[in-house]
């Protein structure tokens, strides 16, 4: 892999202004497949979910999966866009072996939804994305290279193709060109992705799982020298597969564009594949001589031409959008913008909501899943949401705590074993023994025991120090392994000693 | 008379009393093919015991009281493009030799519910584009009425099975006239209906915006009895007409023209055409007239352009639809020797795979999609084809059927115009605006040229819809001549 010479991001900032687009891919999860009655589920043995038609047998004829047309509406209607009155499925050819049909049935010059937009917050601040275009089309095969160092097909010994996938609706969504982001670009892009994500989630359409391939987002970025109102050439950068990640891409491509302007070079239109490990993006397929895709109107499928009043329908039963719902849960939790934002970015929001639901005080449940969470989280390198942890449970051991019956020490080591798989909350509290001691007679033998060993912290007090008691207390609390309860071992320890407040 | 020589309707009927069993309907047609074949050629694949045990499970069907259609027990020849789930489907093509599909086409699963039993799959242009079989990577097949003849295109062998009483019935494709010119040059019934009301599904495609499948017989009667069994929406092709099939076999019993406004089609005609057909033509207009139709004449000016504007859009949608032969999943394999690409082997096996008429339509095809040169080639044809359309609309406005000569010559000679692809199109000039504009038409004979002897096709054209009207006046016509000739045209062929 060869090294791009970079210019460091704020010198590319000052010399260079970015423009992004973002075009994203989201499988559907609809029952079966897009032009057949196949299964569309995920994981199933390769090539068992096969027939003429996605095979392209021939004879095999499409028929349009009205339900994925109708999740296309949603999301059209969830990103403020018009809905086509009468639209075409469009051939786009090419030969590729994962690609039974040897042309793609998608949307050309017709798309279903156009001319949306969708509002993300960055810092506080409100950004409009504008979007182009949504339209419905198929997904393609799965191939796999198999011998060969990159996993690419060149240099393979052969490859293998399961077509398990071949036919899965696809839906596109293409944003305009994003200028005026500045500096933000990296985390304008990233908001967009993670809002646009959250739409699709609230909408139900897809289990939009960026790691498993069922969103793609490409990102598109160009540079053009400050003061310059030309839009430089652009590359689209693939196999960016997390949100972090869109971060990332859109960071390394702005170093590595500006190194090659300020050096006098051109930007070559191309495709280019990011790399998790490296944080860099390295050259894919050329796209300098275009690819003439000879789009023409799929003759196989009767137009596209939804009813009024059921796109009406489809609008009126709108789920409250994810934007909107922050706002609401915002207000109700009483936290601050950026709170709201931290949560926003962690995906924390639902989990929140969730415990919240399940009776925890919000407080409580922000600090949990921000705070002893979220740090778990990142030292496992996973979301929040694959922590082996309900929101049910986080309500459990708030309320636990308010009980009385943990504090937040003990209530960190029950969140471990939960986390651990040592089971339920009441189940790792039983088995670890973690339960505050309420019973005086054995919280007053241990006093018993601290004052004798630390005769000379008891004769401070006494002698009206009371600063010291802090050390006794520490003794109890060590003694009892942390299951005293505090304040009352403080109370105790004074009072034996004779001495008030 | 013998088994092979009686209608569909008279097999069915013969059957369905236990006159005689479905058994022996197939044995005799199988005798017949067995017979004639080796100077005829329309078969590409005959397998005797499939078809017998066909013919004994309607016969045992029949035996339990089970209620089967009119045309039970009769058997049929499919067009080598529908698929057959216990017989091999090449579309004529080497790319697809032993190709055994795993599912019957729409068509032929209706028909086998139906209880038509298949006698084999018939020989045609290489993926339906051509006029005469030529095209043909098995060879060519033989006009029944003179062996040096074409039987038509592309399905010529379908066309040649039913003059040569191999088959009652067969069944066909018609995108630019691959049903109706075969008909008429073989002098039987063949019909085009009305676009989507015949389902593709399991149909090999070659334009599907314009392909067809349709019936061929010996009369107007069988033709519609085949019609009326395979038709009606299917939810498995979204181009099939969601609408109630006309009642092609109630208007083939009305046999009747009194009153009826019948247009002559005015483009078609002069220049070009073979006087035996234009004598033959007229006087089966005179006919129509004496029988108490209207006749005028009705000008459509954009049919002088429906030629050119087929040869952009089907082969445009060919150049698409026959990219999914590329050696990956079935049919021929070239140079996979371990040391070459997968593009390498696609590019080998498409290259050895397609004769040269599809190789052409390939690449005019990708030619006219390809940017800067759509709008030029595909755009225009496409609004040509708007305009064909509002020609028939308006002619239907002034006629309830447009009638011309099915094709301006008889059967050519085989080899005559093998060489000259522009000669070879001419036989589709006044069958492609039907295709174009996704009309009904219908071909019957209406005489033979008194320049060869050979037959002469009628083409009646109705509106979208309106296929019922092409059988109330072919049957009528059919009448009409049956009564002057003392016959069938079929019967003055030469014995083979």
């Amino acid at each position: 892999m060869s090294t791009d010479t970079v210019m460091p991001y704020d010198e590319a900032l000052e010399r260079f202004e970015p423009v992004l687009g973002l075009e994203t891919h989201v499988e559907l999860g609809t029952a079966s497949k897009m032009f057949c009655g196949c299964q569309a589920e995920f994981g199933a043995p390769p090539n068992t979910n096969v027939c003429p038609v996605c095979l392209a047998l021939p004879g095999g004829l499409p028929t349009a999966n009205v339900k994925a047309i109708e999740s296309t509406i949603r999301i059209g209607l969830a990103l403020n866009c018009s809905i086509a009155e009468w639209c075409r499925f469009a051939r786009k050819n090419y030969f590729y072996p994962d690609m039974p049909k040897n042309y793609q049935i998608s949307q050309y010059d017709e798309p279903l939804c156009f001319d949306g937009y969708l509002d993300v917050e960055v810092n506080g601040k409100t950004v409009r994305i504008e979007i182009e275009r949504v339209h419905l089309e198929e997904d393609t095969g799965k191939s796999t290279h198999v011998g060969g160092a990159t996993g690419r097909i060149q240099g393979a010994d052969y490859s293998i193709v399961d077509y398990n996938r071949a036919g899965i609706p696809l839906v596109e969504i293409v944003t305009k060109p994003i200028p005026g982001t500045d500096r933000l670009a990296p985390e304008v892009a990233r908001a967009y992705v993670t809002e646009l994500r959250e739409v699709l989630r609230t909408l139900n359409v897809s289990d939009v799982r960026m790691e498993e391939g069922s969103m793609r987002s490409d990102v598109n970025v160009s540079l053009m020298p400050r003061g310059s109102s030309e839009w430089g050439t652009r590359t689209e950068t693939k196999n960016v597969n997390s949100l972090r990640s869109v971060e990332r891409a859109v960071h390394s491509e702005i170093e590595r564009q500006a190194a090659i302007l300020a050096d006098g070079g051109r930007i070559i239109q191309e495709t280019r594949h990011f790399h998790e490990n490296t944080g860099t993006t390295t050259s894919g397929r050329s796209k300098e001589e275009a690819q003439d895709y000879r789009y023409f109107p799929e003759p196989d499928l009767v137009p596209i031409a939804p009813d009024v009043a059921w796109v009406a329908e489809l609008k009126a039963a709108m789920p409250e959008l994810p934007r909107l719902r922050r706002k609401r849960l915002q207000q109700e939790w009483g936290v601050s913008d950026l709170d709201m934002e931290a949560m926003h970015n962690n995906d924390a929001i639902g989990l929140v909501e969730a415990t919240v639901a399940a009776g925890a005080p919000p407080a409580d449940a922000r600090k949990w899943w921000m705070g002893e969470l979220s740090r778990r989280a990142n030292e496992a390198g996973i979301p929040l949401s694959e922590l082996l942890i309900t929101p049910d449970q986080i309500a459990r051991v708030c309320a636990m705590v308010a009980g009385g019956a943990l504090n937040d020490k003990l209530a960190r080591q029950v969140l471990e074993g939960v986390l651990n798989g040592e089971g339920s909350p009441d189940e790792v509290v039983a088995a670890r023994g973690l339960q505050i001691v309420n019973d005086e007679g054995e919280l007053l033998a241990i006093i018993d025991q601290v004052l004798a060993g630390n005769a000379d912290a008891a004769e401070k007090v006494r002698s009206g120090k009371i600063a010291a008691v802090g050390a006794l207390v520490g003794g109890v609390m060590k003694a009892s392994r942390g299951k005293a309860d505090a304040g009352r071992a403080r109370e105790l320890l004074l009072e034996k000693l004779g001495v008030s407040e | 008379m013998s088994l092979i020589h009686k209608s569909a309707a008279d097999l069915g009927a013969l059957i369905a009393s236990g006159e005689v069993s479905a058994v022996e309907v197939a044995q005799a047609h199988l005798d017949r093919i067995a017979a004639v074949e080796p100077q005829v050629n329309a078969f590409l694949h005959v397998d005797a015991e499939t078809t017998l045990e066909q013919a004994r499970v309607v016969d045992a069907r029949r035996a339990a009281g089970e209620d089967l259609g009119p045309l039970a027990g009769v058997p049929i020849a499919h067009k080598d493009v529908f698929t057959t789930k216990d017989m091999p489907t090449t579309a004529g093509s080497k790319i697809l030799e032993g190709w055994r599909p795993p599912y019957d086409a729409t068509v032929t699963r209706r028909l086998r519910e139906a209880g038509l039993v298949i006698l084999g799959k018939t020989n045609l242009d290489e993926f339906a584009m051509g006029s005469s079989t030529e095209n043909s990577a098995y060879g060519t097949t033989h006009n029944p009425w003179d062996l040096s003849r074409i039987p038509g295109g592309s399905s010529g062998g379908s066309s040649a099975a039913v003059a040569a009483y191999e088959a009652p019935l067969s069944t066909g494709t018609d995108t630019g006239g691959s049903i109706r010119q075969p008909a008429a040059v073989t002098g039987i019934v063949g019909m085009k209906p009305t676009y989507g009301g015949s389902s593709r599904y399991g149909v090999i495609a070659f334009a599907s915006s314009l392909d067809t499948p349709g019936p061929f017989a010996r009369n107007v009667m069988d033709a519609a009895l085949l019609h009326e069994a395979f038709s009606g929406h299917d939810v498995m092709d979204s181009t099939s007409v969601d609408a109630p099939v006309p009642s092609v076999v109630e208007a083939a019993r009305n046999a009747d023209v009194a009153g009826l406004r019948i247009g002559v089609v005015k483009e078609f005609g002069g220049d070009g055409y073979q006087p035996g057909v234009l004598a033959r033509f007229h006087e089966t207009v005179e006919l129509l007239e004496s029988m108490g139709a209207k006749v005028f004449e009705v000008s459509c000016p954009s049919f002088d352009v429906a030629l050119p504007a087929y040869y952009l859009i089907a082969p445009s949608e060919c150049s698409s639809n026959l990219a999914r032969f590329d050696a990956m999943r079935y049919g021929l394999r070239v140079g996979d020797d371990g040391t070459r690409s997968a593009e390498e082997v696609m590019a080998l096996t498409r290259a050895q795979g397609f004769g040269p008429e599809v190789k052409r339509r390939i690449i005019l095809g990708t030619y006219a999609l390809s940017s800067g040169y759509y709008d030029a080639y595909y755009g225009q044809a496409q609004k040509v084809r708007t305009l064909i359309a509002r020609d028939f609309e308006a002619a239907f406005q002034q006629v309830d059927v447009l009638i011309s000569p099915t094709t301006p010559t008889t059967a050519f000679a085989i080899g005559e115009r093998a060489d000259d692809p522009l000669a070879m199109y001419l036989a589709d000039l006044c069958t492609i605006p039907a295709n174009l504009a996704g009309n009904a038409a219908i071909s019957v004979p209406c005489g033979l040229a008194d320049e060869d002897g050979l037959p002469v096709g009628l083409q009646i054209m109705a509106p979208v819809l309106g296929d019922d009207r092409c059988y109330r006046v072919g049957a009528a016509v059919e009448k009409a001549l049956e009564a002057r000739w003392g016959g069938s045209l079929l019967s003055k062929a030469p014995a083979l």
